[in-house]
């Protein structure tokens, strides 16, 4: 049963992995240009946006698992089969670079305008816009979304499962549900939710080490925030401010 | 130094039309800080973003120390490479300062230095020097959320010096600060105005930003601008808008039958006991109801409105005695009616946004 839950576990990274790096890779592009080329963007282009936005709609709207057999013989083509982890890859990441997409879109777009007035006031291209303001001052919510799209390809790789994708969701599958072993099923799903958890805290984390610089000054530097102990003084001041 | 002529913005929005800016021309001389006043809605930021065709103009041109930026400006609607470059050589500070919360206080301060391509160096050197200017030397490593709004102003003006501009612009620089530290970062333009020859446009609704620092000003209502000049010379100019406002003096008459009268001081007979001569001289009892006296630009100003006893006619002897004495002299009745043309020659601003339509 180990080493087969160890493979399966590794089959997910492998799928998971390779997922969110062409969710990277294709959503980031697509979420920056969405808000660029909007009315009053830096490259308005209300075709452009509107082609951008219909083909991510059309993405986000498709349930993945129908979006992977509609996928197959692109698969097919692509990677030359459509079963294992590296077939899954490419529905995987297709159904990923959208998801990626609307939430990069909504992260740049809370970036103040003010800043991209500024830069543009020094002179800034729309180079300079995109990589010096929009994508380090989003950074914090970037990484948030990074995290929900690691989790939602997680447990697209799970479903992937049930069309041969192999990893955490074939064996439950094979082995929890076709062969009635209950113990695969428990394993698979707490093994599931241990990686989840990890994710969003390591996630969570990164945004909070990411946005501590944006925040109030007197913000202590570690990660967990304690209350700063209150000189004698100042607490005897508060205790008897009603004598005043 | 700047020259707008005939400068109009007018929005679109469906089948709707707002014109923001309406045939606006400005001449700003070199090393001078000049003020432009207005209510909000008035147009002046639309006007100080024309000035580096942040907003592109309808119409009109604007000349930034003898390059036409209109001409650069091209046809689209991007800026192009010869438009930003001219646009590093102007400086340009925010209301809300608008410094990336993501870099230090330092790197803010480079950012220009970095699209100017100068290298690394240079750049930490530069900013350096420039924070030392504005008195935050020790902050170089701080984030903005660490600094207090003073704090973040000096910061948004070390950068926007970054790309040693002959022009800054300050958009409302001080209206989110409280009087105090107004009062500083107006000190720290001033002080940058006289060491580095930087000529100012600022746009504000306060009148004590003009009356602290400059040199000249402008007034503007519905898109257009209404009186301008140096300040010394709307003081000077009877019935200027401006300088009524520059100087509030209050006060009613106390009764029927009395002479109201508005006196301006400027230069030396500012320092002379006038009103004391006139009570003396012509033994007239004279009641002041309202005055105000400040410094501009290193001269003295004052006004009062002073009430004399008996109607008008009975007072035109003294009242010829203050203007030989080389004052200006209003009289509030008759001031009303010498302020209409001045005024009417603004149309009203509520009529136009339908009239465009």
């Amino acid at each position: 049963m180990q080493p087969l839950l160890y493979n399966a576990c590794l089959d997910t990274f492998f799928m998971v992995w390779w997922a969110t790096v062409w969710a990277v890779i294709g959503g980031l592009p697509l979420g920056v240009l969405l808000v660029l080329t909007e009315r009053g963007g830096q490259l308005r282009n209300a075709a452009v946006n509107k082609v951008i936005s219909v083909v991510v709609n059309i993405g986000r709207s498709l349930p993945f698992i129908i979006l992977m057999i509609a996928l197959i013989p692109f698969t097919r083509f692509v990677i030359g089969t459509s079963i294992g982890p590296s077939a899954a890859v490419v529905p995987l990441a297709i159904g990923a670079i959208p998801f990626f997409a609307r939430l990069v879109e909504t992260a740049v777009r809370e970036v103040d305008g003010g800043l991209v007035e500024a830069v543009q006031s020094m002179g800034g291209s729309t180079w300079t816009i995109v990589f010096k303001v929009l994508l380090p001052q989003a950074m914090p919510s970037l990484v948030a979304g990074l995290t929900n799209t690691v989790i939602t390809v997680i447990s697209y790789s799970a479903m992937a499962g049930a069309l041969g994708a192999g990893g955490l969701g074939s064996v439950a599958i094979t082995y929890g549900q076709q062969r009635f072993d209950t113990r695969f099923m428990i394993v698979t799903v707490v093994l599931i939710i241990v990686i989840v958890t990890a994710v969003q805290l390591i996630g969570d984390l990164a945004v909070r080490a990411l946005s501590r610089r944006t925040s109030r000054a007197d913000t202590p530097r570690g990660l967990l925030r304690l209350p700063r102990p209150r000189k004698a003084s100042e607490q005897i001041q508060r205790d008897n401010a009603h004598l005043l | 130094m700047i020259t707008t002529t005939g400068l109009t913005k007018v929005y679109r929005s469906g089948d709707r039309e707002v014109t923001a800016l309406d045939g606006v021309d400005l001449h700003v001389r070199e090393g001078e800080v000049y003020g432009v006043l207005g209510q909000s809605g008035a147009g002046k930021s639309t006007l100080i973003r024309c000035l580096n065709l942040l907003e592109r103009p309808t119409s009109g041109t604007v000349t930034v120390a003898g390059t036409d930026l209109t001409a650069l400006a091209g046809r689209g609607e991007r800026a192009g490479a010869a438009l930003r470059a001219a646009r590093s050589h102007i400086g340009m500070v925010f209301q809300h300062f608008n410094l990336l919360s993501s870099r230090t206080v330092q790197d803010n301060v480079e950012l220009p230095l970095e699209i100017l391509k100068v290298d690394r160096r240079e750049r930490s050197r530069k900013a350096l020097e420039l924070l030392d200017l504005v008195g935050l030397a020790d902050k170089a490593k701080a984030y903005p959320a660490q600094l207090s709004g003073g704090q973040k102003q000096r910061v948004g003006i070390a950068r926007a010096l970054a790309g040693d501009p002959k022009v800054l612009l300050s958009d409302e620089a001080t209206s989110a600060l409280d009087p105090e530290t107004t009062r500083s970062i107006l000190q720290l333009l001033r002080d940058l105005n006289q060491q580095l020859g930087l000529t100012i446009v600022l746009i504000t609704h306060e009148m004590d930003v003009v009356k602290t620092i400059c040199d000249s000003a402008a007034l503007m209502k519905g898109g257009r601008v209404v009186e301008s000049g140096t300040v010394a010379g709307l003081l000077a100019t009877p019935g200027s808008e401006l300088a009524r406002e520059l100087f509030p003096v209050g006060g009613e008459p106390s009764g029927d039958g009395r002479t109201v009268v508005d006196v301006t001081f400027h230069g030396s007979a500012a320092t002379r006991p006038v009103i004391s001569e006139l009570s003396r001289t012509y033994n007239v009892d004279i009641s002041i109801l309202g005055a105000a006296m400040d410094t501009v630009g290193g001269k003295q100003i004052g006004r009062m409105r002073i009430e004399l006893p008996g109607p008008f006619e009975e007072n035109v002897v003294p009242i010829g005695f203050l203007r030989e004495q080389g004052l200006q002299v209003d009289v509030a009745d008759a001031a009303d009616t010498t302020d209409a043309p001045a005024g009417a020659t603004a149309p009203a601003p509520t009529l136009r946004k339908d009239a465009a339509k």
